[in-house]
């Protein structure tokens, strides 16, 4: 457990070291004020409804290029070595990047409150769907950050870190768009692996566990994935 | 300390280390010498626990390193060959990072990371990104990372690969050092420095051990099989076919000192000799340093009326062994 924060506080400073962490936190912020503001007049209701619907769309490309270093600069630098000779298990090593990245994600959401205080002042908001969303948007990110370490886990190059990363992460955001291509007895089970689903339905505001096992298991899924890979590779 | 049983490594279908058996033992210094892709890095990173071993197994004070390989990092520092470190970290803040994960108690961090920047001569960059050092600096930065949490092991791969002298120097020096009280592992390509620095020496060609000794017998193993240089003048230079009728007799005078030297003639060095060498290194005779075999040579030949040119001997060096072994 020390391991695990210890290399989650050092993974998370190393965000704010380098330029990476501003660059995305802008790009992330501008992109979904944008995309919220230009259309939030015209709808003309008091609540962030348009926002968290584009939300999943956006993390599947943001959030990959915030894990895609994680592995592969290790693996590409060289210093990989020392953290695997050191007295960490590969456990730690995985879920402290997870909850590094997360943690960051936070941060990258965390400016974004500000939406919902402005829009209280123009109108009544309900706070359900707000706050789910938030939760909603948390859960996502990790789900997104444990595929997005997994994919940088497999290469030494960065950008195919992303775009493995993006690929999955896109793909397990319009699954539900797609079920006119599948067989309509398995549509059901292919929907369910859909992200997109259980986050909209977080963010109406009805927490249900089946949406949490959902992005619970995926976490599971990708840091077991990232695990299995450390363990080939030596 | 450190047993190793027949330790196997394969890429693939590339055997990299072949059934290694090694036992080290406690305040060792350990010289792993051999040629490019004999196995050395692979030999010492299977050691630190970085690979799993095809085969085989490394008991470390009686922990299986496949069944405990936390426990076997705990008690190791290792320096990876040219250093790889986290380049956008400043040095205070690596060597801090490192200390935690070692387990290093919060209120003794700062005077451990002085007492280390003092040893490895860091005062001065310590506020400096990793990413802006030179090799030689960062090799240093490594070798205060390996010995963060007084290992009793330290492992390093080719410390001193790349630095200038004075910097192999320091380098040697540090080792010598900590080397009193700790097992020192190192692999080189560099004899002279296995030489000054190790107790012993083992030396690995395709993945298997050629040789293990320890330094003194290794060198004085080197000196015995020394080689004489002879060449006489010959009276009979230009008389047909002479050459041969004086070399056989000579060969015949030599091999009445002592039957069992082997002689090969040579080119003359210059016109007008006849040249030989002489090995000696089969007669324990003149195994012994003391006993040297010019002399004998040179009383054998004042009893005839042969003038010696040249008499001279060459010793056999680490290096004439590690190529033979080698090759």
């Amino acid at each position: 457990m020390k391991q695990i924060i210890n290399i989650a506080a050092k993974e998370f400073k190393d965000y704010f070291i380098s330029p990476i962490a501003y660059i995305v936190i802008s790009i992330f912020l501008i992109i979904t004020g944008w995309f919220f503001f230009s259309t939030f007049f015209l709808f003309d209701t008091a609540d962030m409804r348009n926002f968290f619907s584009m939300l999943p769309i956006i993390f599947a490309f943001v959030i990959p290029a915030v894990t895609m270093r994680l592995f592969s600069e290790e693996m590409n630098v060289g210093s990989y070595e020392i953290l695997l000779t050191m007295p960490v298990s590969f456990t730690d090593i995985a879920v402290g990047k997870f909850v590094a990245a997360t943690l960051f994600s936070a941060c990258m959401l965390f400016p974004t409150l500000s939406y919902p205080i402005f829009i209280s002042f123009i109108g009544e908001v309900d706070p359900g769907p707000v706050i789910g969303g938030y939760i909603g948007a948390m859960l996502l990110s990790g789900a997104f950050c444990s595929v997005g370490i997994f994919a940088s886990s497999l290469t030494r190059n960065q950008i195919v870190a992303f775009i493995i990363g993006a690929a999955i992460c896109f793909t397990l955001t319009i699954l539900d768009q797609l079920l006119f291509f599948v067989p309509q007895s398995i549509t059901e089970v292919v929907a369910f692996f859909g992200a997109d689903s259980h986050f909209q339905s977080i963010s109406k505001g009805v927490i249900d566990s089946r949406d949490i096992l959902y992005f619970l298991s995926v976490i599971f899924i990708g840091l077991f994935g990232t695990y299995l890979v450390m363990q080939e590779r030596n | 300390m450190i047993q190793v049983k027949n330790l196997t490594k394969y890429y693939n279908s590339f055997c990299a280390v072949d059934g290694i058996n090694l036992e080290i033992r406690k305040g060792e210094i350990l010289g792993l010498l051999g040629p490019n892709g004999a196995g050395k890095t692979t030999t010492l990173r299977m050691l630190t626990g970085f690979f799993k071993p095809t085969a085989g197994d490394i008991m470390v004070k009686d922990i299986s390193i496949l069944e405990n390989s936390l426990g076997v990092k705990e008690m190791m520092g290792y320096l990876p060959e040219s250093a790889p470190l986290y380049h956008n970290m400043l040095v205070y803040d690596y060597l801090y990072y490192v200390a935690n994960i070692r387990g290093i108690k919060k209120d003794s961090i700062p005077s451990r990371l002085k007492e280390l920047s003092e040893l490895c001569g860091l005062s001065d960059i310590m506020h400096q990104s990793v990413s802006q050092l030179s090799k030689g600096l960062k090799q240093r930065v490594g070798l205060a990372h390996a010995m963060m949490n007084d290992p009793e092991i330290l492992i390093l791969d080719e410390p001193t690969s790349g630095l200038d002298p004075n910097q192999i120097a320091e380098i040697r020096e540090i080792i010598k050092r900590i080397g009193k009280e700790k097992t020192i592992i190192f692999s080189t390509h560099i004899l002279s420095e296995a030489e000054a620095t190790c107790d012993r020496i083992v030396i690995i060609n395709k993945g298997k051990i050629v040789a293990d000794d320890s330094t003194q017998t290794l060198k004085s193993r080197a000196a015995s099989g020394s080689t004489i240089h002879l060449s006489l003048y010959d009276s009979d230079y230009y008389a047909d076919n002479a050459d041969n009728k004086n070399s056989d007799e000579v060969v015949k005078l030599l091999k009445s000192i002592t039957p069992d030297i082997e002689i090969i003639k040579k080119d003359p060095v210059e016109k007008g000799v006849i040249s030989f060498e002489i090995y000696s290194s089969q007669n324990q005779k003149y195994s012994d340093s003391s006993k040297d075999l010019r002399k004998d040579i040179y009383l054998k030949i004042k009893e005839t009326n042969w003038i010696i040119a040249q008499l001279s001997r060459e010793s056999q060096t680490l290096e004439s062994i590690f190529h033979e072994l080698t090759k």
